[in-house]
């Protein structure tokens, strides 16, 4: 079965028609040619599909299109400012946060979507271990709180401990 | 024959140069094979056997013909007849038999890749079952010796007299370890892309070598090499799964026969990697060491098993460092194989010498504890003069020196000698260490060519591949060094069978092959045509030959201290900290260089605590395969990763002076966590991957 429905894709109006089982990762990849987002699981296991929907990170491989009609999605590609560079894509790579790169357009938007969570108070697993107080009000992020939101982005390549510092320096 | 004549003077080599492939990979826009754009692709979703061992009896595809959208369904009834049927893994869809679960046996293509999986699923097989056997065990009674093992490295090595050394040393090691069967699990699942238009294949393929994809397809088909193109600039990882060609390539290219002028794309899932992709074996490694009282090494002796698939063998070189690694008078080394109804081993990330290192550096661990002496001293006592097997000079070895400034830099001297010494926050605390060590290989073969532009520009083509491992970057800065200018005025171009042949990414020597080769272009072009030539002047270079290969032995060496506290209720492990030392030869980025070592740490500690591919008897294939259940370390696994190198000046390794980095930094790093949860808890764990339960008996 098919459906039409449009999607709102890095401020961008598109007009697509969808399979009605086309995850939103496919339909991004295989429909529009947007191919920042990666497929590294399609079972929600890797984060390489995280897109920002409505704002709030996803995995991508788990939504599937048709519910998300409308929807308002930022992938890798709509992270920079026209030529300005996101101030996390530039410190990627100065802090050399990646290797193959095919984790990274996850790590990004994840990222993106951490930060917002910690600044609108959402706890993690750690933050009750934490030093200071808990409570409402922006979350610190210290280590350990980057690495516990960010566990969902599996890196092979193992630059976990180059990203976590280049949050950090944006986070701060 | 090409011989370098002088080495290079590193300018732009040694420094820190942002990766040059950064900014596409920041914003999306670098493409990998998969996302090639082609107008209305077709989608192939494989067909999957589901018995270990047997025939195909029946087949029934009138179901998945019937899907709309489906536009052809391939089995070995209709497949294209092969031309050349010799690599068994690659022959598929010949014959009606299967050899083991999860073999490609059929394939479906369809216009989106909704309607292809659908339909795949929609193939009816029937099969004869046979009995499967898939455990490997050391006691197996049909074990065998293969011919040679991987690498081309003698099967079985034997020097003095080990037995009459072992019954007469006052102290010995006599133990048997074992490492888990791993899966390479590049975040980026096999891929490939295939166009047959006007007598020519072309492949976008997911690989660390596209000339190596050239020469398992072309013979295949009966094509000319010349008829098949590879394209392959960027690729997601590969740790030696990408580096020969799978099955996966042969089922893409099948389809696109079956359909001319349609680009027919196929990426496999996650799950199909863990049956069609390779995969490091299991191995079970006896090892038996005798020493003197002062922890002298008299006898060192390393029986390897590890297992094989039916139809195509690949024998891991487990034992291969021990031969190297440490003087002993006496020593002896075999291989033997288990033939199994398993999908194909291959390469991971340092085949040989990461299991064969976890083993023997646990032994060493052990050995001076037996001698209570201190396991830094111990390996410093047991350094040979020269390569132990074959007396040639090392190139350069500075294990000693790795060790000493891993030990200053870990707090060595903080550690208590008896275990379970140190308790902090109710976990055990304990320190260990570990060596590294890789070989320096010199693959001939790979030629690169360079043409001068305006304003003194170059391009500087060669069919090599970045897997991640950093090659647009660091060669770049060779090239720019080889024809001093500027990075800036360099354009590399790689990953295509467009440009000149190149050795596939493998065996950590992708730097000094196709390094070398473009020194070599760069010398022929100042020489023909001086410092300016005049626009569109080419010349080519080719690796050559490098004669003190015979006179040396070339390794890289290095030396991994960990820190780990096992919680002394839970059992849990984790490893605050790891400190790598290497010395590598020149590093000719140490930006992206520290990113290779530490990314080898990091699939170090994941082997050392998370990764196990559970062989289900009962089923004949991998349980967890998916990465829900094939663990691999995440972001809240890694602690403090420190990584650094000793300043090391080889001058005969190649025109750079430098050795490899991709495969070094994971070898040890499992046997330095093992060693220091021994220290931790006095429980020595011998078996990968080290799990709490451990720590609970
Ligand atoms: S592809 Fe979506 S989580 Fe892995
Ligand atoms: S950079 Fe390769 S998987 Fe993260």
């Amino acid at each position: 079965m098919e459906a039409d429905i449009t999607l709102r894709v890095n401020r961008e109006t598109r007009w697509l028609t969808v399979d009605t089982r086309t995850t939103l990762l496919d339909a991004l990849r295989d429909r529009l040619g947007v191919t920042g987002p990666k497929k590294g699981c399609d079972h929600g296991q890797c984060g390489a599909c995280t897109i920002l929907l409505g704002g709030r990170r996803v995995n991508s491989c788990l939504a599937l299109a048709v519910q998300h009609d409308g929807g308002e999605i930022t992938t890798v590609e709509g992270l920079a400012d026209g030529p300005d560079l996101h101030p996390l894509q530039r410190s990627f790579v100065r802090h050399d946060g990646f290797q193959c790169g095919y984790c990274t357009p996850g790590q990004l938007c994840s990222a993106v979507g951490m930060l917002a969570e910690a600044r609108a108070g959402w706890p993690s697993a750690v933050t009750a271990d934490q030093e200071g107080p808990v409570g409402p009000g922006p979350v610190a992020l210290s280590e350990a709180e980057i690495k516990e939101r960010m566990s969902g982005n599996l890196c092979r390549c193992g630059a976990y401990a180059a990203i976590v510092p280049a949050i950090a320096e944006v986070a701060r | 024959m090409t011989q370098t004549r002088a080495r290079l003077t590193a300018r732009a080599m040694g420094t820190p140069l942002d990766r040059l492939d950064g900014t596409a990979k920041v914003t999306g826009t670098a493409r990998y094979a998969y996302e090639q754009p082609f107008a209305e692709p077709a989608h192939l979703h494989p067909v999957q056997a589901t018995v270990a061992a047997g025939r195909v009896t029946g087949i029934d595809t009138a179901a998945a013909e019937a899907v709309p959208g489906v536009l052809a369904v391939l089995t070995h009834r209709n497949a294209p007849r092969l031309a050349g049927t010799g690599d068994a893994e690659l022959a598929i869809l010949q014959d009606d038999r299967v050899a083991f679960r999860g073999q490609l046996v059929g394939g479906v293509v369809a216009t989106t890749t909704e309607t292809a999986r659908y339909a795949a699923g929609l193939v009816r097989l029937t099969y004869d079952e046979q009995p499967h056997d898939v455990e490997l065990r050391a006691d197996r009674d049909d074990l065998y010796a293969p011919e040679s093992v991987n690498g081309g490295y003698a099967t079985d090595t034997a020097q003095g007299d080990v037995e009459a050394a072992l019954a007469a040393a006052p102290v010995t090691v006599d133990r048997t370890y074992t490492t888990a069967m791993c899966h390479n699990n590049p975040m980026e699942p096999h891929t490939t892309v295939a166009v047959w238009a006007d007598g020519a294949l072309t492949l976008y393929d997911s690989t660390q070598g596209v000339y190596a994809v050239r020469a398992a397809v072309a013979p295949l088909f009966g094509l000319d090499a010349e008829q098949v193109r590879v394209v392959s600039p960027h690729v997601g990882g590969g740790f030696g799964s990408k580096g020969t060609a799978h099955a996966h390539v042969v089922l893409a290219s099948m389809a696109a026969l079956v359909l001319p002028g349609r680009a027919v794309k196929l990426a496999l899932t996650r799950q199909q990697l863990f049956f069609l992709a390779g995969y490091r074996t299991p191995t079970v490694q006896h090892i038996r060491l005798g020493a003197d009282l002062d922890g002298r090494l008299d006898a060192i002796s390393v029986d390897a098993v590890s297992q094989t698939s039916r139809i195509k063998e690949f024998a891991e070189q487990t034992a291969v460092a021990a031969r190297m690694m440490y003087a002993a008078p006496n020593r002896r080394t075999t291989h033997r194989l288990a033939r199994l109804d398993v999908p194909v081993p291959s390469w991971m990330r340092a085949p040989g010498e990461c299991p064969g290192m976890f083993a023997a550096e646990v032994a060493m661990d052990e050995l001076a504890d037996a001698c209570g002496l201190d396991p830094v001293e111990l390996r410093v006592r047991n350094e040979p003069a020269a390569d132990p097997e074959t007396g040639r000079p090392f190139s350069s070895r500075n294990l000693v020196a790795c060790l000493r400034e891993g030990a200053r830099r870990i707090g060595w001297e903080r550690r208590h000698p008896a275990p379970r010494s140190r308790r902090e926050d109710g976990a055990l605390v304990g320190l260990g260490v570990a060596a590294s060590v890789y070989p320096v290989f010199w693959m001939p073969g790979s030629s690169a060519r360079i043409r001068a532009g305006a304003d003194g520009r170059y391009t500087v083509s060669i069919g090599a591949a970045d897997l991640g491992t950093g090659t647009w970057t660091a060669l770049t800065q060779i090239a720019a060094d080889a024809l001093d200018v500027s990075v800036e005025r360099v354009d590399l171009r790689i990953g295509d069978t467009a440009f000149p042949r190149a050795t596939v990414a493998g065996g950590s020597s992708g730097m000094t092959c196709w390094g070398s080769a473009v020194v070599h272009a760069a010398e022929e072009l100042r020489d023909r045509y001086g410092h300016e030539p005049p626009e569109g002047a080419e010349a080519t270079g080719d690796t050559g030959e490098n004669p003190d290969t015979e006179r040396y032995a070339m390794y890289a060496f290095g030396a991994q201290f960990a820190e780990v506290r096992v919680d002394a209720d839970t059992g849990e492990v984790r490893v605050p900290r790891l400190v790598g030392v290497f010395a590598a030869g020149r590093i000719i980025n140490p930006k992206t260089a520290r990113s290779q070592l530490r990314g080898g740490m990091t699939m170090g500690l994941s082997m050392a605590l998370h990764e196990h591919s559970y062989m289900d008897a009962q089923l004949g294939q991998v349980a967890n395969h998916d990465l829900a259940e094939y663990h691999i370390a995440a972001h809240a696994d890694i602690g403090s990763l420190d990584v650094s190198w000793i300043d090391e000046d080889d001058p005969h390794v190649n025109p750079m002076g430098s050795k490899g980095i991709g495969e070094i930094g994971i070898v040890g790093t499992a046997a330095a966590i093992a060693n220091a949860a021994h220290n931790a808890t006095g429980v020595r764990v011998r078996d990968l991957p080290i799990t709490l339960d451990a720590f609970l008996a």
